[in-house]
């Protein structure tokens, strides 16, 4: 802080304002940051702790406590074969938010190494680019889809197919951002002071290119979940007897007009984590790239 | 060049341009085929069949050529429409496609006209009213639609609307040609589940642009004449914010493909959302191949006409 010259003081009239400074404050400016980021850690922790909360053994078989409305002893009730739906609810969060997060960490980890080649080597580009319009025009879920039928059912097919989908819209962004970045003054700058083509793309490129990157694997982490789920319910997606969101659906679909807490329960879990992940992008938007904060 | 000309010219280029990103989906697709586990020749030769037949099954069949000789092959089958034999059927491909379009292309259209209409008024409303709680509350839902999947929104309204109050019917589809009234009535609950984040995406870009497009000076000009607000909104404003619209419309459609496969699922509506279903639970390659093919067709057509409706609603774009 700079010192001033003494100023006549001001009536009290406005308190002053305090500038929040720290994490703390800048949670207070961002609330939509806070409070998604408050769901999603909740979400975090039932997903965690899960062996810990009261549940049961999800995939434990009870053909006695068929369809058992929720109650004191099943707190979400109980599914066509006796599963406590708690439990399961629970345990799918782990598989709704590995799934979200290795999608978004290896989507943008590769769409930002195939758009920095594409941006940088304009050979590459037009080859590249034309390979990504063919795969962006098939629609995401029916690629993973179709991916899904390709290989087994798990976890890592999963990940990996809709990752798949993922990365042309990935690359595309990077690519634009790399070209635009390409024409700023301090980047002839750097090369008219001999920078290197590696060192340009590592120190000058590349970081410029994270905020935009940030946002949109937010946003990929959240449609991900969404796919994951779509995947399992159609029966395209993490095998059946492992306890995800969608599987959960999945089986409470024929039970629905009698028994709608089936479905009920994990949706509700679904779109819950689905509107934190969504909500801290929009905070990131707007922090990161404030151009795009009033468009968008 | 008169203007005409330009037209035609400028649609003779787009239409060229998609030529070689339909043939990288043709040889995705084909790729997917080729490297699909399971062997066609010794699948159809049976288990009594000795490796000498099933090599002659695979020779008859053209399964030993090489890749790009049975690439083309297929490439040009599929130019002339046709998508092979589906593997559990026995039906061509072509066929089973052709028997289930209509009910899709219902829930699509009806999905379209319901979202554009609810969608642009309230996304115009949350620019105008840019920063009060109007504004707040539809960005909030407009969240919402992204975050709710297509068929919890799907169950909820079957639920409430449905089972509870029985306005409409639960599941099933009624075909047009049975009367306009049923069909219209068995599509109503799906389209809006289908249309949900479709109308969230084009809320949220209306917004955008119409807020863009209001702190112009021609707004301002339009206001000092005197112009009454609905005018400036829907006359000035919507039309200079038409192309951002039109174009998430389009890209949006991809959404839709992706959201009828499970809308269709939700409410028991035997289109090609269900037939892909069908084919991944059998396996079926070739008509997931077909599928993924026409899909992907439509979808580039939809953008295809994209931009070439851009030259209409804003003749200053040239490519």
């Amino acid at each position: 802080m700079t010192t001033y010259a003494a100023a006549p003081a001001l009536p009290d009239i406005l308190p002053p304002k305090r500038i929040r400074t720290g994490w703390v404050g800048f949670l207070l400016n961002n609330p939509t940051i806070a409070f998604g980021l408050a769901l999603l850690i909740c979400m975090l922790f039932l997903a965690v702790a899960a062996p810990w909360l009261g549940t049961v053994d999800p995939t434990a078989l009870e053909p006695i406590k068929r369809n058992r409305e929720p109650s004191w002893e099943n707190w979400f009730g109980t599914d066509a074969f006796g599963r406590d739906i708690y439990s399961r609810v629970l345990y799918g969060a782990r598989v709704s938010l590995t799934v979200g997060f290795s999608v978004a960490l290896l989507a943008s980890a590769s769409g930002l190494l195939i758009g920095l080649v594409s941006g940088t080597i304009r050979r590459a580009d037009s080859i590249i680019m034309r390979i990504m319009d063919g795969l962006m025009s098939i629609p995401p879920i029916l690629l993973a889809i179709a991916l899904m039928a390709l290989t087994r059912a798990s976890v890592e097919n999963v990940i990996i197919a809709i990752t798949i989908a993922e990365i042309p819209r990935v690359s595309r962004l990077v690519r634009g951002v790399v070209l635009t970045l390409r024409e700023q003054p301090y980047v002839d700058a750097a090369i008219s002071c001999g920078c290197r083509t590696p060192m340009l793309i590592w120190r000058h490129i590349l970081p410029n290119t994270l905020a935009p990157l940030t946002v949109q694997a937010t946003y990929i982490c959240a449609s991900a979940m969404i796919t994951e789920s779509i995947l399992s319910f159609i029966g395209a997606g993490v095998p059946p007897i492992i306890p995800s969101w969608g599987n959960i659906m999945a089986d409470g679909r024929t039970l629905f007009q009698i028994k709608p807490y089936i479905i009920f329960f994990p949706a509700v879990f679904l779109s819950l984590t689905v509107l934190a992940v969504n909500l801290l992008g929009d905070g990131f938007r707007d922090v990161l790239d404030p151009r795009k904060s009033k468009s968008a | 060049m008169d203007s005409n000309t330009f037209m035609f010219s400028y649609i003779a280029r787009r239409v060229f341009a998609t030529i070689p990103v339909m043939m990288i989906v043709a040889l995705f697709v084909f790729s997917l085929l080729y490297i699909a586990p399971g062997d066609p020749a010794a699948v159809i030769a049976g288990d009594q069949a000795s490796p000498e037949d099933v090599e002659k099954i695979r020779k008859s069949l053209g399964l030993d050529r090489p890749f790009l000789v049975r690439f083309s092959e297929w490439f040009f089958n599929l130019l002339q429409g046709d998508l092979g034999t589906s593997m559990f059927t026995g039906m061509p491909v072509s066929e089973l496609i052709a028997q289930r379009v209509e009910p899709t292309l219902s829930l699509m259209v009806m999905t379209l006209i319901i979202a554009i209409t609810v969608a642009v008024p309230i996304g115009v409303i949350a620019a105008w009213k840019s920063g009060t709680w109007i504004d707040r509350g539809i960005m909030a839902i407009s969240v919402a639609g992204f975050s709710v999947p297509v068929f919890v929104v799907g169950y909820l309204l079957a639920y409430f609307l449905a089972l509870e109050l029985d306005w409409f019917p639960v599941q099933g589809y009624v075909s047009f040609s049975k009367g306009f009234w049923p069909w219209f009535e068995t599509l109503v609950l799906p389209s809006i589940a289908l249309g949900f984040v479709y109308i969230a995406l084009i809320a949220r870009i209306t917004r955008a642009t119409m807020l863009e497009v209001l702190s112009q000076d021609y707004i301002r000009t339009a206001k000092a004449k005197g112009m009454g607000q609905m005018g400036i909104l829907f006359l000035h404003a919507l039309k200079n914010a038409a192309v951002p619209v039109v174009t998430v419309i389009g890209i949006g459609i991809a959404l839709l493909i992706g959201g009828a496969v499970v809308t269709e699922s939700v409410f028991a509506i035997p289109g090609l959302g269900r037939l892909t279903i069908d084919a991944i639970v059998r396996r079926d390659y070739p008509l997931i191949q077909g599928l993924v093919v026409v899909f992907s067709f439509v979808y580039v057509l939809v953008n295809l006409l994209v931009d070439v409706i851009y030259t209409v609603i804003d003749p200053r774009i040239r490519y």
